[in-house]
């Protein structure tokens, strides 16, 4: 079978998934639910699988095939296709979601086993894993704003899952907003391909932009600026970032497979998919990197000072992709997507480890109420180390490799980008500290009241389930926090999906070791070769060094870590009352909730209450009653006739008959 | 005989149907005054077809004995219905269609 026939099945199994779930979910018993949603997924990989080894056996400079279903619409000069574009970059973000997909899936089957809406989870989260597909393999632009905007709403769907928790519907709303902010550019950003190059192809875009563009030309910067808006919406890059943070109030393994792993690396996708673009407007490439530059130096200071775990997390997220952003905007595409790859295993693997703490402590993320959970919850701990040893780049596990391999492009291309790595290692300094911040006060110490029960008793807390956020006692009806809580310990398809992916966080960066192999840059070798700046290799030399770097950077986040949360444990508290000012910005997220509700929230109801008062009440209610009264008033005239009396009825007829004959006989005599 | 004591004659009964669905009341007298009007129009037809000398007037006045024949129908079929829901025979008293 062919490539593009793998493909397809790809995307056939996790939409038949999602649709037996959501029709048989009356017949379905609970577990076969999530058997059926997790093999979906499963087998989605196993094609994904057979893609690729079906792809590897062309010839290097053949690797990509267009295959089309059908046509949408064919006019003049219009061509829309249902068709998908499989190549090395797609192939290599199918395997990526679907390979992570499938253990979130596992470790969702366990996690979610109390929730009452177990069903619907499984078939949202299908529903997400095809959305994800279509928008990785979509062969236009036209199906891969379909695909965006299917993600967006799976988003939506899912962090409003526990609907009736106010806090989660807002964020959900929040998120849905922001992401269709992002749709409106990307869709711009169409219109305005098909308007220079008429074509909405990926083949025949990239193949024509050359010709048509001069560099820098303002078209084309302004085309990327609005696939920026699409890619930073999605990919929670400043200022549209704020969704990401408040979307933690969905399910934990949704927060692992969407809000960490797949779906907030789509603009990542986006900006190496369209690269060639990109690469005549090196401006809009700037901005890019600057932002993402900007996104993981501020979302690094946040994860710094916060106190809920699933938040904090989410802000290493934010910053992991601002490196990725970085990555692919200055050309260090293969690095970038390397990244994103290390970033899916070691970032799933921490919400997972999270979640299970989170379950033990009967749903409080505070991590100021956590300490000691090293002692009761081995195997959580120790997956969690690993997540954070990668995250934290430590010598030798996968985030080391990918995240120095970025820097290490930046120096070499010098000049400006040259500033961008020494930037990008001090984020890497607050990515250790913060990581490991997290370690040190959740795993060692004395056992908080949750981890003591847990050692003594063996039982996982219990409480009336509270909203994390507010306090507020919560409605159980609809699921979670139901009457079970479920930890990694007891159950193995969480244990099973944790243990898969914390091996692969600490080995997943042995597969493109500087001066070693290059199986990730060879694979997708034949996406990028024709760009200008695939000739800029860091020699093995230099990488070398930037890797001694980072690692001493790593060592010395985790030393700086260890010094103010073990060894000093009050030097913190010190710290943050010597720097108040600093904390307070930090711990209100520099406060660009308050400035987007001020700049854009504020203004937009003020024109929307105008709009009530003046518009409404006055042009479109005088405009109706105007009409509504010239009609009552006319007919009011013609009212006093209908009496309702048959003889009257006759009479009428009468002498309407007897004029017209009156009228007859006059005029013919 | 002159065609005009028809046409008098004619009149004369279609005047009588008239007043009779004017002024009278109970819907079964006021189907009689129909057919009269009916068979009114029927008499000068006829008389007319005779004074012509043709017979496409009688034509005429067979079909709208149909005519008339089918009114008769649903008529009645009114009359028993309205009847029979025990609502009063009474042609003011049944005024829903009042504007």
């Amino acid at each position: 079978m062919s490539a593009t026939a793998w493909a397809w099945l790809v995307l056939l199994f996790p939409l038949l998934g999602s649709v037996v779930i959501a029709l048989g979910y009356r017949a379905l018993p609970q577990k076969a639910a999530g058997a059926i949603g997790t093999l979906a997924i499963g087998l989605s990989f196993a094609c994904g699988v057979a893609a690729t080894v079906s792809l590897l056996g062309d010839e290097t400079h053949a690797r990509h095939h267009a295959s089309s279903l059908w046509d949408y619409a064919s006019a003049a000069g219009l061509d829309i296709e249902l068709g998908i574009f499989v190549d090395p970059l797609s192939i290599f973000m199918v395997l990526v979601v679907t390979g992570v997909s499938t253990l979130i899936h596992l470790y969702s089957f366990g996690y979610m086993q109390s929730d009452e809406g177990y069903h619907r989870f499984f078939s949202y989260l299908n529903f997400f894993v095809f959305s994800m597909l279509l928008l990785v393999l979509a062969g236009n632009f036209v199906l891969l704003t379909v695909g965006w905007a299917f993600v967006g709403f799976a988003s939506y769907a899912l962090i409003s899952f526990w609907y009736r928790r106010e806090t989660a519907t807002r964020a959900g709303m929040k998120a849905f907003v922001i992401n269709v902010v992002g749709d409106i550019g990307l869709v711009l950003a169409a219109f305005l391909i098909f308007r220079e190059l008429g074509s909405f192809d990926y083949g025949e875009v990239f193949e024509k932009a050359p010709e048509v563009f001069a560099t820098n030309e303002w078209t084309i910067v302004a085309i990327c600026l609005l696939l920026l808006v699409g890619a930073f919406a999605k990919s929670a890059q400043l200022p549209l970032h704020t969704w990401l943070p408040d979307a933690m109030e969905g399910p934990t393994p949704v927060s692992a497979l969407i809000h960490a792993a797949t779906m907030v690396t789509a603009g990542v996708y986006l900006i190496a998919r369209t690269h060639p673009l990109f690469e005549l407007a090196p401006t809009a490439a700037d901005v890019a990197a600057i932002t993402g530059l900007a996104t993981l130096l501020v979302a690094g200071t946040m994860a710094l000072v916060m106190t809920d775990l699933k938040r904090a997390i989410a802000y290493s997220t934010m910053s992991q992709i601002g490196y990725m952003v970085m990555g692919v905007s200055i050309g260090a595409y293969s690095a970038g997507m390397f990244h994103l790859m290390t970033h899916a295993f070691f970032k799933a693997l921490l919400f997972m480890a999270a979640g299970s703490i989170i379950a033990a402590m009967a749903n409080d993320q505070n991590i100021d109420r956590m300490s000691g959970f090293g002692k009761a919850m081995r195997f959580t701990s120790i997956t969690f180390v690993c997540g954070a040893l990668a995250l934290a780049a430590f010598p030798g596990t996968s985030g080391f490799f990918s995240k120095d391999e970025i820097l290490a492009f930046a120096g070499a291309r010098g000049g400006m980008y040259a500033a961008m790595m020494v930037l990008g290692y001090a984020g890497a300094l607050l990515t250790a500290v913060y990581s490991f911040r997290l370690v040190f006060r959740i795993l060692p110490g004395r056992p908080c009241p949750e981890a003591q029960e847990l050692i003594e008793t063996g039982h996982v807390a219990h409480e009336a389930p509270k909203n994390p956020a507010t306090g507020e006692p919560e409605d159980t009806d609809v699921g979670f926090p139901g009457s079970e809580h479920h930890i990694a310990e007891r159950n193995w398809p969480m244990r099973a999906a944790m243990a898969v992916l914390a091996v692969l966080a600490l080995v997943g960066g042995l597969v493109q070791i500087p001066g070693v192999d290059h199986v990730i840059t060879n694979f997708l070798e034949p996406v990028f070769e024709e760009s200008a700046l695939a000739h800029i290799h860091p020699s093995a030399g230099t990488e070398w060094l930037g890797l001694a770097v980072g690692a001493a950077i790593s060592l010395l986040g985790i030393g700086i870590a260890y010094l103010f949360y073990v060894a000093q444990p009050g030097r913190s508290r010190q710290l943050e009352t010597r720097l108040r000012p600093l904390h307070t910005l930090f711990a209100n997220k520099w406060y660009f909730d308050e400035l987007i509700d001020v700049l854009v929230v504020r203004p937009a109801l003020a024109i929307g209450r105008f709009a009530n008062r003046v518009f409404e009440r006055v042009v479109v209610d005088g405009l109706v009653s105007g009409t509504e009264g010239t009609v009552r008033g006319a007919s009011g005239v013609v009212r006093g006739v209908q009496s309702g009396f048959v003889r009257g009825y006759a009479l009428l007829l009468f002498a309407g008959f007897a004029g017209l004959a009156l009228y007859f006989l006059l005029a013919s005599s | 005989m002159t065609v005009e004591w028809y046409i008098v004659l004619s009149s004369l009964l279609f005047a009588t149907g008239a007043i009779g669905i004017l002024i009278r009341r109970s819907p079964m007298v006021i189907l009689l005054c129909l057919e009269l009007m009916l068979n009114a129009g029927n008499l000068a037809l006829v008389a007319f077809s005779r004074m012509v000398g043709n017979g496409e007037g009688q034509v005429f006045a067979v079909i709208v004995m149909v005519v008339a024949a089918c009114e008769v129908v649903v008529g009645l079929g009114l009359i028993v219905a309205i009847f029979r829901r025990r609502l009063p025979l009474n042609v003011d008293d049944l005024r829903e269609l009042r504007g």
